[in-house]
């Protein structure tokens, strides 16, 4: 009797404390979740819509190649949002450096390799420019990047005198509009796609694990362990049927690979080096972060060099897909970008933000596009949709934001 | 109708965790000036902010009778209609309006929304010849001396239809001439019948204009001299306002000060905006290992741009002059130069210049020794959060977490945060501005402990601080300073709060 008892009055209250855990771990997560949550109710819908013409293997790479250029500028972006400041012209830079390496490439006929460390370099040498102006002179950025948004749009003209350059060599064209071979491959599906599913999902799990036993070391708190493995089995079925769906077509395009690496790398960089910790600093008390002896302005004009060099990136890949250089290419670009970022919950003021937000802002802004121009919807509506899309995801972020605040 | 034009009764102010005023009177009477004296933090000024509506009827208890009347004012504009007007130390001028626009800001000489500019200037040129300011009313405001200025607040006072004038330390930033000017205003003012409070730590203005004084000490109303009645000198105020007993508010220390450690040798600054403006003239101290060593001084006498000019010239422009650590001269071009050789400093400001408020507590409290948590440039975030919960623990951080917003914690446990901070980058020279600042009493005494703990541990310790009490409780040596320039120097043993008074009001 008694023992029953004890343990009819355990039972409950260890599922409520687990319930509790996983109250505390959605509300501290929900600025990050909600948005991965908005883009999968986004894919689904559209799913619907289209009568699933959305998810075809042909479709799913034709939203990666779209949308890869605005994503590498999204994460450069991020880096300047967090530090409190703003890039416009990152279109302008993305064009000019779109008509610079045709001029070395199709008039000089420089080699790819070459030519492309070249651009990537002034690209560089374009953010470093802008930074100093506004980290050494402090001009507004507004003001300063408006200004290179002319300024750079201005010689894309003068570089192109006003026409498109094309074609580009062949295997500069392979940067955008290739995909990972398939040595494996023997019949309709891509092999290799389907493997690096497989090895990416094996590293994740392992690197699950390590972390969870560095934090067991540590004594801490960890998460318990039936959350653990639901959280993997997700991602992992995630990974792997992306994988499959693109192993039905012609598997991984390049531009997803150069993709991964970078969204790996500044992820790491922003939630784990001094340099990142540096960024978020400023972004949220450039006062405070000063006098804890951050150098602020050098900080600053590094992150504008990256910029640089990511708009440079973005304008080669844009320049490779079209196959040509033209003078009206990245118009807007700066846009789509600063709102990728701002839906993936970066805030105005500075301080907040992350990588894989900005990417997933970036998506759901990539998908809705493709969705809704496969379901016929005309480029009118489309901007408008997408304009009250990242007033509403602000809002939200707001909203949770004064919520938490409260408690 | 009684003599008196205001009466203030038993008014009492909370805010949280700390008692500003506690059952204040104030009794002014018509067409006089009244001073109100009493140190930095005593309640003088939420003593005025109650009156003028800044804290609205209901947020404290007690009665205010203006001219019989019991006021009940919601907001600052509710005062101002009844003829109370307040000037505040920080004018709340537009810079870049002309004179005559800023008298009329909110009250405009308009019919139907449109300005009569006739009117306006007209009235404008009345007014300023009132206060007895030369200028043009078309002048830009950002174009005249900070003196001009207040005169230019005081007919806009005047153009409200004042009665009862308000002002908050009016000639701190005046120079002599100006502050004569301005002192024979009131005494033109007091009669035209208009009433005044003044607010001032330079005593010889108060014995000068004033007809009574009132002394106010830690949120208590100490005495009111008349000068009709008691014989008013400039010793019998510093009397009653430094008039307490110290009953351990400050925990005991057995200081055990060994050599020289840090010196600064003939240290001038500029100001940053104007580099004519000498703001610190030929300054040298020093401190000694395991030395508490006080400055105190009033808002606005150097003390905080001579703190972060010494901490990698943080403020000022033109710096010129000497520091030394251990004997040897070191040259401290920038805050990581200086945190590198062992200073560090706690800034009165912490909201502003101490903490990010949007981050938690752990990311602040490693913020300015990211190296020591990290392999080369790769922070290891599980050493960052045993560090920083030793510190939560060690400094008695009040919080749900170490995860926990900063912006989310009260004053005392904020300046915790930065404390643990600069503690966890083991300084040798820790200088701290103001650092009980805003905080309650409880709060206060652990932070006093902190700092005797690593005075005992050989570090050298600045502590700037506007509490005289404060000063004398905690430090070893105390130099005094007044406009840019150390006044006096004073041993623990021999310093009192009138001897430091005297320095600081000379």
């Amino acid at each position: 009797m008694e023992i029953s008892k004890r343990e009819s009055e355990e039972k409950p209250s260890k599922k409520e404390t687990k319930i509790q855990i996983f109250k505390t771990l959605f509300r501290n997560n929900i600025r990050q979740y909600g948005m991965i949550i908005a883009l999968a109710f986004i894919i689904i819908l559209f799913q619907i819509l289209t009568n699933g013409i959305l998810l075809k293997p042909l479709n799913i790479t034709n939203i990666i190649l779209q949308n890869s250029y605005i994503l590498i500028l999204a994460i450069g972006m991020l880096l300047v949002i967090i530090t409190g400041n703003i890039d416009l012209s990152v279109g302008s830079v993305a064009a000019f450096i779109g008509a610079v390496s045709a001029i070395l490439m199709i008039r000089m006929n420089i080699s790819v390799t070459a030519a492309v460390l070249i651009c990537l370099i002034i690209g560089g040498l374009i953010g470093a420019w802008q930074g100093f102006w506004i980290a050494y002179v402090k001009i507004p950025a507004f003001i300063v990047t408006l200004g290179g948004m002319l300024i750079f749009r201005g010689l894309t003209m003068v570089t192109l005198k006003g026409m498109s350059i094309a074609p580009f060599p062949y295997e500069f064209r392979k940067i955008s509009s290739g995909f990972i071979p398939d040595f494996l491959g023997t019949g309709n599906y891509h092999i290799v796609t389907i493997v690096i599913g497989i090895i990416l999902s094996i590293f994740y799990v392992l690197w699950e694990l390590k972390e969870r036993k560095a934090q067991i070391k540590y004594n801490f708190d960890v998460i318990p362990k039936e959350f653990l493995i639901a959280k993997l089995i997700a991602l992992l079925i995630v990974i792997n049927v992306f994988c499959f769906i693109l192993a039905g077509y012609e598997g991984i395009p390049n531009i997803l690979i150069v993709l991964f690496i970078l969204i790996a790398i500044y992820s790491f960089v922003t939630q784990n080096t001094v340099a990142g910790r540096h960024i978020y600093a400023i972004g949220g008390n450039e006062k405070a972060a000063k006098l804890s002896g951050i150098k602020t302005k050098q900080t600053i004009l590094w992150v504008y060099v990256n910029m640089g060099i990511l708009a440079a990136l973005s304008g080669l890949i844009f320049a490779a897909r079209l196959n040509a250089a033209t003078p009206k290419a990245g118009t807007g670009f700066e846009l789509d970008a600063i709102a990728a970022v701002y839906i993936g919950g970066a805030s105005a003021s500075g301080g907040i933000g992350t990588v894989i937000g900005a990417i997933v802002g970036g998506l759901v802004m990539g998908v809705m596009n493709n969705g809704m121009s496969l379901i016929g919807l005309g480029i009118d509506w489309q901007q408008a949709i997408k304009g009250l899309v990242l007033l509403l995801a602000v809002a939200f972020d707001i909203f949770t934001k004064s919520k938490s605040a409260k408690e | 109708m009684s003599k008196f034009i205001l009466e203030m009764s038993n008014i009492t102010k909370t805010f949280p965790g700390v008692k500003a005023l506690d059952n204040v009177n104030l009794r002014v009477k018509k067409g006089e000036i009244h001073a109100l004296v009493g140190e930095n933090g005593a309640g003088k000024s939420t003593l005025m902010k109650v009156l003028s509506g800044v804290h609205p009827y209901g947020t404290y208890t007690g009665e205010i009778l203006f001219e019989g009347n019991t006021c009940k004012f919601k907001d600052i504009n509710e005062s101002e209609a009844s003829g109370i007007v307040i000037i505040h130390q920080e004018l709340a001028l537009i810079s870049y309006l002309s004179i005559a626009e800023n008298i009329f800001l909110g009250n405009e000489q308009q019919s139907r929304g449109v300005i009569n500019w006739r009117d306006t200037i007209f009235r404008a040129k009345d007014l300023l010849e009132k206060v007895g300011l030369k200028e043009s009313p078309n002048v830009l405001v950002a174009n005249i001396s900070v003196g001009k200025q207040q005169l230019v607040e005081i007919a806009k006072a005047l153009s409200k239809e004042v009665k009862l004038l308000i002002l908050d330390e009016p000639t701190a930033a005046l120079n002599e001439e100006e502050s004569e000017n301005l002192l024979n205003l009131l005494l033109q003012l007091k009669e035209q019948g208009i009433s005044s409070i003044l607010i001032s730590h330079k005593l010889n203005e108060v014995s000068k204009v004033a007809d009574a004084i009132t002394v106010i000490r830690d949120g208590n109303t100490i005495e009111t001299l008349d000068k009709e009645e008691d014989e008013v000198t400039e010793d019998r105020i510093i009397k009653g306002m430094v008039g307490r007993e110290l009953v351990d508010r400050f925990p005991k220390r057995k200081s055990n000060i060994g050599e020289v450690i840090f010196s600064v040798k003939n240290w001038n600054v500029y100001h940053p905006l104007n580099d004519e403006r000498k703001v610190i003239d030929n300054v040298s101290f020093h401190i000694q290992k395991g030395e508490i060593v006080g400055i105190a001084g009033l808002m606005g006498a150097g003390r905080t741009e001579l703190a972060m000019s010494i901490f990698g010239k943080a403020y000022g422009k033109k710096i010129s002059g000497e520091i030394y650590k251990d004997g040897k001269q070191i040259h401290l071009n920038n805050i990581s130069k200086a945190i590198e050789n062992g200073l560090a400093y706690v800034t009165e400001d912490r909201k502003n210049y101490g903490l990010i408020l949007e981050d938690d507590i752990k990311r602040n409290i490693v913020l300015a020794s990211l190296g020591k948590i990290s392999n080369k440039f790769v922070v290891n975030k599980n050493k960052e959060i045993l560090e920083a919960e030793k510190y939560g623990e060690k400094m008695n951080i009040k919080c749900s977490s170490i995860l926990q917003k900063t912006v989310n914690l009260s004053g005392g446990n904020q300046q915790k945060v930065v404390l643990s901070k600069w503690i966890f980058a083991e300084p040798d020279i820790l200088i701290l501005d103001e650092p009980t600042r805003g905080i309650d009493v409880g709060a206060k005494y652990e932070i006093y402990t902190m700092i005797n703990q690593l005075a005992n541990q050989g570090m050298g310790i600045l502590f700037i601080s506007s509490e005289l009490a404060e000063i004398l409780g905690m430090c070893d040596r105390i130099y005094v300073m007044n406009a840019g320039k150390i006044t006096g120097e004073l041993t623990g043993h021999y310093a009192s709060q009138e001897k430091i008074m005297k320095c600081i009001v000379k």
